[in-house]
């Protein structure tokens, strides 16, 4: 088998080079193939096997442009998250980012420290402190923000008139574009010391309040927050599924006599579990980022005892204290678990059969 | 059944079927008092922060805080803010990021969403799962922090783009529109002898137009809300964006815009008024920008999210 079997001196390639020819490949191989002239030297098929370098030249030089398309944000993924994936290693060093010139020149000059970093975390008070407030935060969101969307997306489901779904939902998707820091604005200057409901209280005799640095109510208010930011945004996929839901399944239940509640209970339910259980997964999995914007912007205010989550315990450690290699190794550690959450959700989707968010 | 024609099923109206009973008149009320309720809970914080950036400093100190009721309307607020100085400075950094930004981001995303749209193509993929690998882990906050600074890119506007230019969902979202146009349009063009290139500019992106607004508009609101990037990388203040001026307001407590703090002090402005005209500021491209996308949100935006 010679190396020109499959490429031809005008650049076409016939269509038995193409390895696995799935439809679109074996489409583009045909259209080209047949503007070729007749008699050139053909490949006979079936012995695909041993010309892989000669397909994969072939396919390189078909797929060059698509693959230069692709490229640029290769680079970009590797340089800004790949890259830095190595950067960990600072997690079991003593790293001193002035040891060297230059921060990454400085990991090699830098003292190891083996898992020191990590038992050093084992007995800080504060990461617990901060795990402590990271898994209530999301057990509250489980149960106070979870349902919100679907208990909206039913609702609105259940209002016929077009219009009025339409102008609710245009309504409700808003706050979902407006920045964290103006979210916690807004509710500052509602709820705060000095905002209007504060005031107008103490303006009739009432003594006012002061929400926004009460540490007690911190966790309610967060969850508050994060409903009116995203519970609209959260309906949108619920609705889709909704709308995907046969209209002969509601009225075959009709006609078996299941009034409003059984056709919600038999076939609207039914129809969005898969989903709930995908975003349910999505979210355990996710469980250790309770949101860091968020937190960041009102630690001020109500003090790290119970604003301090995970990621703002590394901001705070990492960026603001320096230091560094305890704060990349919360971090690892805080990722790593991230992963063995998503793995282990997952695996309990499929038991309670249902796809997850990839295939077994 | 495929998803457009159950989205168009969704977007007509739907009749309200023969089985179902007339709804009582207690359900309906109840139902549509509950939604009206939600819309209020979204638009009424709005409301009074407009407002109240729109009154007079009188209306304002007799209101002890913020107005709800509106009493005379002035446009000082805006136009000493807009007039030059702290806030006009961190209008256009903020104005100059988001379009560089998305325009950055839209390029390298659309071309790698096509690059990868063809099953088959070399090396799709392994492209494809590395891209989405990174869905899964993320680096963490202090490696990149590290390498960031170690670029040299500490300081330059570069560190509010490049380390979030990328949104592999987005990518995702794009790929399969690409993917859903019928494979003969750009088999013919193809004949033809158009480059894939070209396939992509004149037929695969006007095909798109829906799509492509929607991800622009969650690019460029993800760069025009963006604030942390800044706040770590940058220490100038004179770059500072839009989002960090209004926290350094607001969160803490400082009175007014350099430049504006003496005519608060002399009482010619009102803070309370300045912080709310700075929010308004804030979200006004926001608002503006999200209901002319909006049309396209279900059709841009589920293609991809329940295909993908």
């Amino acid at each position: 088998m010679s190396l020109t079997a499959g490429s031809r001196p005008d650049g076409t390639r016939s269509p038995t080079a193409v390895e696995k020819p799935t439809p679109v490949a074996l489409a583009t191989a045909g259209t080209k193939a047949g503007a070729a002239t007749a008699g050139t030297k053909v490949r006979a098929p079936g012995g695909k096997s041993k010309g892989g370098t000669v397909a994969f030249r072939i396919r390189l030089r078909r797929d060059r442009a698509l693959i230069l398309m692709t490229v640029p944000v290769i680079l970009l993924l590797s340089l800004f998250n790949y890259l830095p994936l190595l950067g960990n290693i600072v997690a079991f060093q003593d790293y001193d980012p002035y040891v060297s010139s230059n921060g990454i020149t400085a990991i090699f000059h830098s003292p190891w420290v083996g898992f020191e970093q990590f038992s050093r975390m084992f007995e800080d008070p504060l990461f617990w402190s901060a795990t402590k407030n990271t898994l209530l935060l999301f057990a509250l969101q489980l149960v106070l923000f979870f349902p919100v969307p679907i208990a909206l997306a039913l609702l609105i489901n259940s209002v016929i008139r077009p219009r009025v779904r339409a102008v609710a939902q245009a309504i409700m998707y808003l706050p979902h574009f407006f920045s964290w820091v103006l979210v916690v604005t807004v509710f500052q200057q509602l709820f705060g010391g000095a905002g209007v409901i504060a005031q107008t209280l103490e303006q009739h005799g009432w003594s006012g309040f002061d929400l926004m640095t009460n540490a007690d109510l911190f966790k309610y208010l967060v969850t508050a927050q994060s409903v009116w930011k995203d519970a609209g945004w959260g309906i949108i996929v619920f609705l889709a599924a909704l709308s995907a839901v046969s209209t002969d399944l509601y009225e075959a239940a009709a006609m078996d006599g299941a009034g409003r509640w059984r056709r919600m209970w038999h076939v609207t339910l039914p129809a969005l579990r898969p989903v709930i259980a995908l975003l349910l997964v999505l979210r355990v999995g996710d469980a250790l980022s309770v949101g860091f914007e968020q937190f960041l912007l009102q630690r001020d205010a109500v003090g790290a005892g119970a604003s301090e989550v995970l990621d703002t315990y590394v901001w705070n450690m990492g960026i603001q204290n320096g230091d560094f290699s305890y704060a990349a190794a919360v971090g690892l550690a805080k990722g790593l678990i991230g992963i063995c959450l998503v793995l282990g959700a997952n695996k309990f989707a499929h038991l309670l059969g249902e796809q997850g968010v990839y295939k077994k | 059944m495929s998803l457009n024609t159950q989205l168009v099923r969704s977007l007509k109206a739907p009749a309200r079927p023969v089985w179902e009973e007339s709804p009582s008149k207690a359900g309906l009320a109840a139902k549509s008092g509950f939604l009206l309720l939600c819309c209020l809970g979204v638009l009424a914080p709005l409301w009074i922060v407009i407002v109240t950036s729109l009154s007079p400093k009188p209306v304002i100190d007799r209101a002890g805080g913020l107005v709800v009721i509106p009493r005379g309307i002035t446009f000082v607020n805006y136009t000493e803010l807009l007039g030059g100085g702290q806030v006009s400075r961190a209008i256009m950094v903020s104005a100059g990021v988001t379009l560089f930004g998305t325009l950055f981001s839209m390029t390298v995303s659309v071309l790698a969403a096509y690059g990868l749209s063809r099953p088959g193509s070399l090396g799709h993929r392994f492209f494809l799962m590395s891209m989405m690998a990174t869905m899964f882990f993320g680096a963490g906050l202090i490696p990149t922090y590290l390498l960031v600074q170690s670029l040299g890119l500490t300081d330059t506007y570069l560190s509010l783009v490049l380390p979030s230019a990328v949104s592999v969902f987005n990518i995702l979202v794009l790929r399969a529109f690409f993917m859903g146009i019928s494979p003969e349009l750009t088999e013919s063009a193809r004949i033809d002898g158009a480059s894939d290139l070209r396939i992509l500019l004149t037929i695969v992106m006007p095909l798109s137009r829906a799509v492509l607004a929607v991800i622009s508009l969650f690019y460029a609101v993800g760069y025009w809300s963006s604030w942390f990037n800044a706040s770590i990388y940058l220490s100038d203040q004179e770059m500072m964006p839009l989002q960090n001026v209004l926290i350094q307001l607001v969160q803490k407590h400082t009175e007014a815009p350099t430049g504006l703090q003496q005519a608060v002090r002399t009482g010619q402005l009102s803070a309370l008024g300045l912080q709310m005209a700075v929010m308004v500021l804030a979200l006004i491209p926001v608002a503006i920008a999200s209901p002319f996308v909006q049309r396209h949100f279900k059709k841009g935006m589920l293609t991809g999210a329940v295909k993908g």
